[in-house]
């Protein structure tokens, strides 16, 4: 047992440790969820002082359009480029986990790209798809299909932008590679000898091995999905005719291009409770259907 | 840390047969796959070794006919672009935001992993909550905080908020620290070191695989980072490199100039591949013991 004196000193040396992410908790996490919750009552332009108005913001965005299109918009992209990434990765980790020449180059060259994000990506993908002298097009006009006016067409913006997403799996593909290794061969060999086929031994041995891996990478997924941003800020402008006017971008427009921080933080809010209660749910679920290592306390 | 699982990567032990007839479709489909996911990348950099009507030319060439090495200069010496300008302010972001985050980081995590203390655990599961806290829905309160403090225009509100240590890091970092055995410590006490002579003088230099990881990390976050830096920086030159070469889309040229675009590209791809290129290992470790990509 240690002396209270010795506890007292220790816990000294713990909060003398720790107060450089206690300050920053405060001051650029805790206050700003608390003051955006404040502002999302009030109708705030920055020049004049924030003027308290109830819900108005919020019964303001129950009746707007384009606030429920832009919840269309990214719950599109979400729920069909998280879970095909998800998938892809999990498949291209399969296969790389197989004993075949090159395994290293596969790797190395699947996710790379997932290490180039940003705008470089966004650019290099709007060239890629550029209607006239782009790389698509090109390898498409080798079908024999006619070219495509990707962004400059609603009908296919969007997908223009998920199979963007695709060039990322690389780095969730690592992830599943990593949990995929760690599966006791041992297991593997009993299934094969108790005349499991390969999609059964993936079912009930591998899958739920790796299903924590599994359950982050979808909460990171959705999280991420949630707050894409730069694509629409770069190549769309959420055009056109808003099909990719994403959640973020419209909060970014309502705040900084329309000066409405108080109508734009009302929107925060709900992308927070959005993220958390999401995140919750999976949780809750999780513990369900998730094999942790070592079993679970009730 | 599972060193062990992060070394060679080791394939599920089968027993010494043929090559099975499915190793041989996975393999094909992954070689196609592989081909998919490079092309852009050569197109990038055939794009930006061409002249801007060779650019436009269906179908694209793979290999430029005339090299067009000009296209380079242009974006240092055009002063529309202010390219190289971009370029400074993004380095001394991205080193500024090493500094900071691999230093305080690894001073807080330290803490976590060395001492126990009335609501420690609390606080730590607040670490690990703020994992999940977008970054817009704080966006605005913390942009009207620094534009008060009169730092709008300026890099500072891009840096400063590094200093007080990143959650994601913090964990990481906490992870190693407490696989340090407790009897280097105890050593450490009997030899008289202080307790920040224990972090600076013992932790530090033993984690310099997992700082090199957090440093990579931080820095690449901050290269490819365009939100914050939209939100702060009004003038061209105080741009960083992603809004300098976003801007270049929308500016007066008469045609995009997508041959000067994918040579701004590929030079602001240039660190990373740099990085990636002498610290492949840190990569690989980075994205799986954190999950982020």
């Amino acid at each position: 047992m240690k002396s209270t004196r010795e506890s007292r000193r220790e816990g000294r040396w713990f909060y003398f440790f720790i107060s450089p992410w206690l300050i920053g908790f405060i001051v650029f996490a805790l206050f700003p969820v608390l003051a955006s919750l404040y502002y999302s009552f009030t109708e705030y332009d920055i020049i004049h002082a924030p003027e308290f108005i109830g819900f108005g913001n919020y019964n303001e965005l129950f009746h707007d359009e384009q606030f429920w299109n832009s919840v269309k918009v990214t719950l599109k992209y979400t729920f069909i480029s998280v879970p095909l990434t998800l998938f892809l990765s999990l498949v291209f980790a399969m296969l790389i986990n197989q004993k075949i020449p090159f395994r290293g180059i596969f790797r190395t060259a699947m996710y790379f790209p997932s290490m180039i994000s940003g705008v470089s990506m966004a650019l290099l993908w709007f060239w890629v798809f550029n209607p006239q002298a782009g790389l698509f097009n090109y390898g498409l006009s080798l079908f024999g299909i006619d070219p495509i006016h990707w962004f400059l067409d609603e009908k296919y913006a969007m997908w223009a932008l998920i199979i963007m997403s695709f060039w990322g799996l690389g780095g969730g593909m690592l992830i599943f590679l990593a949990g995929l290794q760690g599966v006791p061969a041992h297991l593997l060999e009993a299934a094969k000898l108790d005349g499991a086929g390969r999609l059964r031994t993936f079912w009930n041995v591998t899958f739920p091995l790796i299903s924590p891996v599994f359950l982050f990478q979808l909460i990171i997924g959705l999280i991420e999905s949630f707050q894409v941003f730069t694509q629409a800020y770069t190549i769309t402008q959420g055009g056109p005719n808003y099909s990719t006017w994403f959640y973020v971008y419209n909060i970014y427009i309502n705040a900084f291009k329309n000066f409405r921080y108080g109508y734009a933080s009302a929107m925060s809010w709900i992308l927070l409770i959005a993220v958390t209660v999401i995140t919750f749910v999976i949780m809750k679920l999780s513990n369900r259907y998730v094999y942790y290592e070592g079993g679970r306390e009730r | 840390m599972s060193e062990v699982a992060l070394a060679k990567q080791q394939p599920v032990r089968r027993k010494k047969t043929k090559i099975e007839f499915a190793s041989i479709v996975g393999f094909l489909i992954l070689l196609i796959v592989t081909i998919a996911m490079i092309m852009p990348l050569g197109f990038m950099l055939s794009t930006s070794l061409k002249t801007t009507k060779e650019m436009l030319v269906f179908p694209p060439t793979v290999i430029p006919k005339h090299f067009a090495w000009d296209n380079f200069k242009e974006l240092f010496v055009n002063e529309e672009i202010k390219f190289g300008r971009q370029y400074l302010n993004s380095i001394i972001v991205a080193i500024a935001t090493v500094i900071g985050t691999v230093f305080s980081s690894s001073f807080v995590a330290f803490g976590f992993a060395r001492y126990k203390a009335k609501g420690s655990q609390f606080l730590f599961v607040l670490v690990l909550s703020t994992l999940m806290l977008p970054y817009p829905a704080i966006m605005i309160p913390q942009f009207l905080l620094f534009t008060k403090l009169g730092l709008h225009d300026s890099l500072l509100p891009l840096i400063l908020p590094s200093f007080f240590a990143s959650a994601y890091m913090i964990f990481l970092l906490k992870q190693f620290f407490t696989s340090i055995p407790n009897e280097l410590y105890d050593a450490g006490r009997i030899d008289g070191c202080k307790e920040i002579r224990l972090y600076w003088n013992l932790t530090l230099p033993l984690s310099g695989p997992v700082i090199a990881t957090v440093a990579i990390f931080s820095f690449i976050w901050s290269w490819n980072d365009l939100l914050a830096p939209v939100l702060y920086l009004d003038s061209q030159e105080n741009f960083t490199l992603p809004i300098g070469m976003a801007a270049m889309l929308s500016s007066k040229f008469r045609i995009a100039p997508w041959n000067l675009m994918m040579a701004a590209s590929l030079l602001s791809v240039l660190p990373i591949i740099v990085l990636f290129s002498i610290a492949q290992r840190r990569f690989v470790q980075g994205i799986v013991l954190t999950g982020i990509k």
